[in-house]
């Protein structure tokens, strides 16, 4: 039995290839993740530790995120086949998401903001008011 | 590649054809995917929106750091990169399955769908195991200067700073807003979880009794693919934010 074609508007013909490139994405997601715990633990034992550095930590959350991203794309473009779409709707899907940019800009932006604004009531305390002081190390964040 | 055998110059928008090469009902999916990313990235970007605001934020390694039969082992990130693997193997079993599917062989479509519905409930076991002990953890926490024993809810958090209090180290209420953040996140990715098991199973029924092969394809798996593997998406991003960051 073959496949049939879905419609005779679509000359969509399915791959029907090996399985290597499956199981090549899986163990790519599966050792990005280990490297994404690695770091993880990493963070812990940096607050564990005498001095916690936190420029050293806020850059291995950004390594983090960073690998989140590319996880994130070999899931729609392999498992989703996204990939193998025509470019227009590739680009149909992808380029709304675009919006996310500067939502996400904007909105952690005005979260920092009103910190500050709590902090300083509105401006009008010129020295911080600082929330109690953690005892437990590594707690800020 | 799927769309190689195209030939070269084909004007898509002259009309006669599906412009995008592919069918209504995999578009329509992958528009509302589009729509449900908004929704997801709308929960989180809040959630982070509140973090940024917020002076103290718990350390999800000491909040979430129990492995069940574990008793009180710290296990920092251990369960949850259980979780993690077998959402991503549940999403590969998954691949499998369409992939069978182009090749109209039924058994193996059966097989890997079984694989995949497992995978998603082994998934919410974990998770409603990880629920029930927050939910149930209390834990001593200085309110007002009188110590109460909360556990973490959508109004509760007992995960604070700590402070010296009678000689001995107690946490303090933290921001109000986690357990909102999490249990609402997570129960609305769970739930996707849920109803993707639910629509994988009728699936897995309708191959059994031959739908598809009357029909000629298994486009369905693939549709319902297109959700698992937006489900296994999520997670990541769901990974990240309350369990790494």
């Amino acid at each position: 039995m073959s496949h049939q074609p879905i419609s005779p508007e679509i000359t969509f013909v399915p791959e029907h290839g090996g399985t290597k490139r499956i199981w090549k994405t899986f163990w790519l997601l599966t050792v990005v993740t280990i490297v994404e715990l690695g770091l993880g633990l990493a963070i812990y034992n940096i607050h564990e530790g005498p001095e916690p550095n936190a420029n050293l930590v806020l850059f291995f959350k950004g390594l983090m995120c960073i690998l989140t991203l590319a996880k994130a794309w070999y899931i729609v473009a392999v498992f989703m086949h996204l990939g193998d779409e025509l470019r227009s709707f590739v680009l149909s899907v992808v380029v709304p998401l675009l919006l996310l940019v500067w939502f996400i800009i904007a909105f952690l932006w005005d979260g920092d903001s009103w910190k500050d604004m709590k902090n300083t009531n509105a401006g009008s305390i010129k020295t911080e008011v600082v929330a109690p002081a953690a005892i437990e190390k590594g707690a800020k964040d | 590649m799927a769309q190689g055998t195209i030939p070269v110059g084909t004007k898509w928008w002259s009309g006669g054809k599906s412009p995008y090469n592919v069918t209504y009902g995999k578009v329509m999916m992958w528009f509302f995917l589009i729509s449900d990313a908004f929704t997801f990235s709308a929960f989180l970007i809040s959630y982070g929106t509140i973090r940024f605001s917020a002076n103290w934020w718990p350390d999800p390694n000491y909040v979430f750091n129990a492995f069940p039969f574990m008793g009180h082992a710290n296990l920092p990130l251990a369960f949850v990169s259980l979780m993690t693997f077998i959402l991503i193997f549940s999403s590969v079993t998954m691949v499998l399955a369409v992939h069978e599917g182009h090749k109209m062989n039924r058994k193996g479509v059966e097989k890997y769908m079984i694989l995949t519905i497992i995978g998603g409930a082994a998934f919410l076991g974990c998770q409603a195991w990880e629920w029930t002990h927050m939910l149930t953890g209390y834990q001593d926490v200085l309110v007002d200067g009188k110590v109460e024993s909360w556990a973490t809810t959508i109004s509760h958090n007992p995960l604070g700073p700590k402070v010296m209090h009678e000689g001995q180290l107690i946490a303090t209420p933290g921001p109000e807003l986690f357990g909102g953040f999490f249990f609402g996140i997570t129960g609305f990715h769970g739930f996707h979880v849920f109803s993707g098991v639910v629509i994988n199973i009728i699936i897995y029924i309708k191959t059994r009794l031959g739908h598809f092969d009357q029909r000629g394809h298994y486009e369905m798996v693939e549709k319902v693919g297109l959700y698992w593997h937006f489900v296994d998406l999520v997670w990541v991003f769901v990974f990240l934010c309350f369990y790494l960051i």
